[in-house]
């Protein structure tokens, strides 16, 4: 008699091997949607949008129709789609130069708006697929290829809270910040994601999931201690806590 | 009706249940014409988006619905919706896109101009595409080619721009609508997003990353485009048969210059017009039967010199190519282009057998 | 009273793995080791290790924490 198989690969990831690093979040985050996707039955009802950036090939990992939008324009492309099929769950899965610097329009346009869509931020605080760069939440001292000798107040500005800045939004419902360098963390996104979709699925309104994600390449750390950094230092800036929850139901 | 309106009546009877935009002058009364007309319908969706890159954007996700979509602008509007228009190309996504052109470049003026001709045949965005261009001049055209830009759209998978000028916007000329069509009453596409119940999951995409697919997607691509110009190519011919002289020119020009042409027949001129009605694909095949009799040919526009390139292509020094022109907005009068047209063909000799 | 654990076990798909050693990490029991064979990607991968369930006299409970932060998705976890 063979023990019964508890963890597997959840049916919307598609049989495709990770082109992302050893240690990147991306993968657990994708891991995590298609596990919300099975547990909440609306995998055959998901359209995604996927960013340029890392997960620019995301559309090979889920196994969901996807349409591609040009960089930082995934909430206006999902808002198109949704618009047309409000009843399908509709995402838009990005990276931080995608959301908070070329797409900051669209992104809070579609929060204002409202839009019933849920929207993933993976925040690796720099820009990872082109090599490193600077992001708007790359934090104050933080070495990236465009800030030699650190992010600098004077030179380069501070990071931004995009988060914080969605939720003056009167459209958005529930935007939280999450992290998937531990266990706890990882089960509690998993949490969070489900809730988002539920926002959407219940027909709220904006719901914004953003996740703090271990970058060791870029980074220039092993795995492990990334997932420390996160822990020890970029909470410090982005701490992870819900940023704004108009639910106002425990149902979710 | 006036000329924004027909455009935006003929979307609507063309089965567009998608329109997103954003207010530029001169072609605001098309945006607020189809937040009313969208609004009624229960099917039919109005955003009015927060820039005009965001519009040709929610333009796209309607379209990877399936959905017949329409955006508009004027010149700098158009110039930002250029990446999204290359990526409707890259994708083969079907959509309308009107740009009712102003004074430019920058800011330039409101007034109605065709400096937008570069920008529109001309790629615009970056790549190798082609956008089916169209060039009504009248009220009834505007609303044939309105439709028209709809099924070529669906047919080709491409986007195509309907080009006017702040003038056409805004003329009230009668018009016939044909019998309005329901999405319900188009064929489905196989291509779309909808959700993969009971099917495999579809992905629409244009990065391709191996050079030898994306080799292969872009002469897909080009075949494409061979294929349109060979069906589509069209340019309406006025008093040419006889002509000494042909005046090419579309839209408010071409009107400006039927006067023209009026005015110096009345004298005994023989000069006819050549009005392209496809700017994309251009009308060679039109142009070079033309030229089998008519050895010179005045190109008129509203700028200061972008089809006459596309003529002189065209003609390959088998005749002489004229230019005349006015950019910034201002709009020649009949009896104006008719002294142009005098001058040149005396000076060219024309009147001798 | 005897207090009942479960038994449990884990498959690392060897060719999966990046070596990227979270699993290592997480393990409660410290019951993954990093392979001294290359795997075909050219990483040591993580591998179950059963000699370090009796040195360290503990088992796998099954509890899943290395699948969960395993971002190849590359283990399969079995329980009783």
């Amino acid at each position: 008699m063979t023990d019964p198989l508890v963890f597997k690969r959840p049916r919307y990831l598609k049989n495709a091997v990770f082109h992302y690093c050893p240690g990147c979040g991306h993968s657990i985050i994708h891991r995590l949607i298609a596990e919300v996707f099975e547990e909440l039955g609306i995998g055959d009802i998901a359209i995604g949008v996927p960013p340029a950036g890392c997960a620019v090939l995301a559309y090979d990992y889920f196994d969901v129709d996807m349409g591609e939008a040009p960089h930082g324009r995934g909430p206006a492309v999902a808002t198109g789609i949704k618009r047309m099929l409000p009843d399908r769950i509709v995402f838009s899965y990005q990276g931080d130069g995608d959301i908070a610097a070329i797409g900051t329009a669209e992104t809070i346009h579609a929060a204002n708006r409202g839009e019933n869509i849920t929207v993933v931020f993976v925040n690796n605080s720099c820009y990872g697929m082109t090599g490193g760069q600077m992001a708007p939440t790359t934090i104050l001292g933080q070495e990236a290829t465009t800030t030699p000798g650190g992010r600098d107040l004077k030179r380069d500005g501070t990071p931004i809270d995009l988060s914080e800045m969605l939720a003056l939004t009167r459209g958005s419902v529930y935007i939280e910040r999450t992290a998937v360098n531990s266990i706890k963390n990882i089960i509690k996104t998993k949490r969070a994601l489900t809730k988002a979709f539920k926002v959407q699925m219940a027909g709220l309104g904006f719901s914004l999931v953003e996740v703090l994600s271990p970058c060791p390449t870029n980074w220039k750390l092993s795995p492990s201690d990334s997932c420390k950094w996160i822990d020890e230092v970029l909470t410090q800036t982005y701490p992870l806590k819900i940023i704004k929850d108009e639910t106002k139901t425990k149902d979710l | 009706m006036r000329g924004t309106h027909i455009i935006g009546e003929s979307a609507v009877r063309a089965g567009c249940r998608f329109y997103a935009g954003y207010p530029i002058t001169p072609q605001n009364e098309l945006t607020e014409y189809m937040s009313n007309a969208m609004d009624r319908l229960e099917d039919g969706t109005f955003i009015q988006a927060e820039s005009e890159i965001a519009a040709v954007n929610m333009v796209i996700g309607a379209s990877m619905t399936g959905a017949r979509a329409m955006t508009s602008s004027s010149s700098p509007g158009i110039s930002l919706k250029q990446e999204g228009i290359s990526f409707l190309a890259a994708q083969e996504l079907p959509a309308v896109i009107v740009n009712s052109m102003r004074g430019g470049p920058g800011l330039g003026n409101i007034a109605p101009s065709q400096g937008d001709y570069f920008q529109a045949t001309r790629g615009g965005g970056h790549g190798d595409y082609r956008t089916i261009v169209l060039a009504p001049a009248y009220g009834q055209e505007l609303a044939d080619i309105t439709c028209r830009a709809f099924e070529y759209a669906d047919r080709y998978r491409s986007p195509v721009m309907i080009l006017i000028d702040g003038m056409m916007g805004q003329m009230m000329e009668p018009v016939m609508f044909p019998e309005p069509i329901t999405p319900f009453d188009l064929p489905s596409k196989p291509w779309i997003l909808d959700g993969a119940r009971g099917r495999a999951s579809r992905i629409i995409k244009s990065l391709i990353l191996d050079p030898a697919e994306e080799e292969e997607h872009n002469w897909k691509l080009f075949r494409k485009y061979e294929n349109i110009k060979k069906e589509i190519q069209t340019a309406e011919t006025y008093l040419t048969e006889d002509a000494k002289l042909v005046v090419i020119a579309y839209g408010t020009a071409a009107r400006i210059a039927k006067g023209a042409i009026k005015r110096v027949r009345d004298i005994g001129l023989k000069v006819g017009l050549l009005r392209p009605t496809t700017l994309w694909p251009f009308p060679a095949r039109v142009l070079d039967e033309t030229s089998r009799f008519v050895k010179e040919f005045l190109v008129y526009e509203m700028n200061t010199g972008q089809m006459v390139e596309d003529v002189e292509l065209a003609l390959k020094r088998s005749s002489e190519v004229h230019f005349y022109g006015r950019p910034g907005g201002i709009i020649s009068t009949p009896d104006e282009i008719a002294k142009v047209i005098t001058s040149l063909y005396y000076r060219r000799h024309l009147e001798e057998e | 009273m005897i207090k009942k654990s479960r038994r449990g076990r884990i498959v690392i798909d060897r060719d999966l793995c990046k070596g990227c050693y979270l699993c290592v990490s997480v393990c409660p029991y410290h019951l993954i080791k990093i392979s001294d064979a290359l795997n075909e990607k050219g990483y040591y991968p993580a591998e179950f290790s059963d000699t370090a369930q009796v040195s360290n006299n503990s088992e796998c409970t099954g509890c899943a924490a290395c699948a969960l932060i395993c971002p190849d998705v590359a283990i399969e976890v079995y329980r009783e």
